[in-house]
């Protein structure tokens, strides 16, 4: 629920929080190189069928494995695909892996921390237990353990990714929930009777949200990473679908009569990274300064 | 005192806190002992007594915002001491609670129309249309410029926030409000400003407020009547006007001690006492004020007083009143 300004009455302008931190990111001109890079990319993977030199599976059968050209500006690979065009459609599954996957684990992540630091008692004590026994087994490995499981597919990468990833936010989201829970504005909520259910949606994960935010960018790379692994093992998507990480892996095969074959993927996958990282790291001194030993 | 004249009526209250070590329970704060009182409608009980001997747990007992150890609470002749959160939910709308601090008790996040609207919204209160005009005469009842409405906290200054907060609280038009140090954190300047602001909403809507507040001026002012409170017991409870005069409690006399006849001078900071405060895990046994009090006496050591009527509407707790 929000109050609009009446039409009749001329309201003062205001200024928010995030309006601030804009201020504050719109400065960093990295930052802004990173957002602008990022946001080109969701046009490219959104419009990868108008960007793409060639449509998706077309194989030219006069140029195998063949380098650079005018015709392929990246090349082609073994079936004589146009390695730009496969590109351009692999970031589609890299930028929908680091949303959908990361969407999964916030989605766990601020649940479970948010009832854990709210309730505290056995709630907390078995949420982090859950936390402990989840954060124990290394990322990667769990992943792949949960893809011989699931098998393989872009969904279940999806699936996979997130539910490994969704400790590091419910951890950050439950310490900031208990500290949160105290402030005299919750005990106001609940004095005027607002249910822990509204006092946690109105109060308590709205002031998480830049944390969110931040973690969510920061965590984001590391989606990628997991998923050019997992494709590059062979758990991950599967042919035709073309991702950064399964280019990389069939890549391996032909260093030698098509050194570019691997670079271009492995460039443009290194980019990605390095410009949602870079991101996360102007968007946490923008927003949430507390966070900087994370 | 007339039946329907009480509001809020708490009877033998007891709010004990746990101890845990080890996970144990070893022992108990016993914040709150035994604490009989009565607000009628419309009128202001002060509540002093030096820092940690339970007034705000206290009021917070009384408002429900924490469960009671043992007693009753009879609020608008229910008893509401036993009631679940989700029982009191409808009876939070008669009563409403300020906060000392102007800082944490605003939603950072939130505009200060959402946060005088929140408690509307909780209680079903008007259509969301008609919210905003109410946050408007609200806000110009406080002494905030409603043009403001959709400014965030921090864009104002404490003065100004905790007038929002006052904003906040009447706006379910409550019975009762509990006033938890309100102006203690603000400057001195402001401090009768906003005492001023409370004083005279209650004179147009006749609120009743328990004032709690270690600055024994501006309880004076403000109150009808006073209670003091020592480790979590009522040891006096009069009319103001006794207190500048006829003092009785030793404790009392200590705490109003270098006090002018009229008015009352600066607010007393220190401890007005010899002696340490006595943890309220280990309370005294008999009179729990025998450790420090100038007077005591053999029985003191033993027997607990009772609060006693030593006048019409003024009662003592000590043996030798
Ligand atoms: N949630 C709690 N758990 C354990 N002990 C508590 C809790 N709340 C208060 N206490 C203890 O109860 C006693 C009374 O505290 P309370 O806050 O009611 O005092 P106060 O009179 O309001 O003090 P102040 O003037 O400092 O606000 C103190 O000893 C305090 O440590
Ligand atoms: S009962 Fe005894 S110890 Fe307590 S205040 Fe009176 S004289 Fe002092
Ligand atoms: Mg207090």
């Amino acid at each position: 629920m929000s109050i609009k300004a009446n039409a009749n009455v001329q309201d003062a302008a205001y200024t928010s929080f995030y309006h601030d931190a804009f201020v504050r990111l719109k400065r960093d001109k990295i930052a802004i190189a990173c957002l602008v890079f990022i946001v080109l990319l969701i046009l490219v993977a959104i419009f990868a069928p108008l960007i793409a030199p060639y449509p998706e599976g077309f194989q030219d059968t006069s140029a195998i494995l063949a380098g650079p050209s005018s015709k392929h500006w990246l090349g082609t690979d073994e079936f004589g695909r146009d390695i730009l065009t496969r590109i351009i459609y692999g970031s589609r599954i890299s930028l929908s892996v680091g949303l959908i996957a990361e969407a999964i684990a916030v989605t766990i992540g601020v649940f479970l921390g948010a009832l854990a630091g709210y309730y505290g008692g056995k709630i907390d004590a078995v949420i982090s237990r859950i936390i402990e026994i989840f954060a124990s087994f290394p990322h990667i490995l769990f992943a792949i353990v949960i893809m011989f499981v699931l098998g393989t597919g872009v969904i279940n990468v999806f699936l996979a990714i997130g539910f490994v990833g969704w400790t590091g936010i419910a951890r950050i989201i439950r310490a900031q929930v208990m500290q949160l829970k105290e402030k005299e504005f919750v005990e106001a909520a609940r004095a005027s009777g607002g249910s822990d259910l509204k006092i946690i949606l109105r109060h308590l994960i709205p002031n998480c949200l830049s944390t969110i935010i931040v973690v969510v960018t920061m965590a984001i790379p590391s989606d990628i990473m997991y998923e050019a692994s997992l494709s590059f093992l062979g758990l991950g998507v599967q042919p035709p679908v073309s991702s950064w990480g399964e280019m990389i892996s069939m890549a391996r095969k032909y260093l030698r009569t098509n050194p570019t074959y691997s670079v271009f993927p492995g460039i443009a996958l290194v980019l990605t990274v390095l410009a949602f990282n870079l991101l996360g790291d102007a968007l946490r001194d923008a927003l949430d300064p507390k966070l900087k030993n994370l | 005192m007339a039946e329907q004249e009480v509001l809020m009526a708490v009877e033998n209250l007891n709010k004990w806190f746990p101890v845990r070590k080890m996970g144990r329970a070893r022992g108990y704060v016993k914040a709150v002992n035994d604490v009989s009182l009565q607000i009628r409608r419309g009128e202001t009980l002060g509540i002093v007594g030096e820092s940690g001997c339970g007034k705000t747990t206290l009021g917070r007992a009384m408002i429900r915002l924490t469960d009671v150890t043992d007693g009753r609470v009879i609020f608008d002749g229910q008893d509401i001491s036993r009631l679940s959160e989700k029982e009191l939910r409808p009876l939070r709308r008669d009563m409403q609670i300020i906060f000392q601090d102007p800082y944490s008790s605003l939603n950072p996040r939130m505009t200060v129309g959402d946060i005088i609207s929140e408690p509307l919204v909780y209680q079903n209160m008007y259509s969301a249309s008609e919210r905003i005009d109410r946050v408007r005469e609200l806000m110009d009842l406080c002494g905030l410029d409603p043009v403001y409405i959709r400014r965030y906290p921090h864009e104002f200054s404490g003065g100004q926030r905790q007038r929002i907060g006052i904003a906040r609280a009447i706006a379910v038009n409550p019975k009762f409000v509990l006033c938890d140090e309100p102006v203690s954190a603000l400057d001195v300047s402001i401090q009768s400003q906003v005492i001023n602001l409370l004083m005279d909403l209650q004179s147009r809507t006749g609120i009743a407020y328990a004032f709690i507040s270690h600055n024994l001026n501006v309880v004076y002012h403000v109150s009808r009547r006073i209670a003091v409170l020592y480790l979590g017991r009522v040891v006096e409870l009069a009319e103001r006007e006794t207190f500048k005069n006829n003092r009785a409690h030793p404790y009392t006399r200590a705490l109003f001690e270098a006090i002018p006849q009229v008015g009352f001078d600066e607010q007393q900071k220190k401890a007005p006492l010899s002696g340490d405060l006595p943890s309220p895990v280990d309370l005294p046994s008999g009179c729990v004020f025998h450790t420090r009090c100038p007077y005591t006496q053999p029985r003191c050591r033993t027997e607990v007083p009772d609060l006693r009527e030593i006048d019409p509407g003024h009662y003592v707790a000590c043996h030798l009143v």
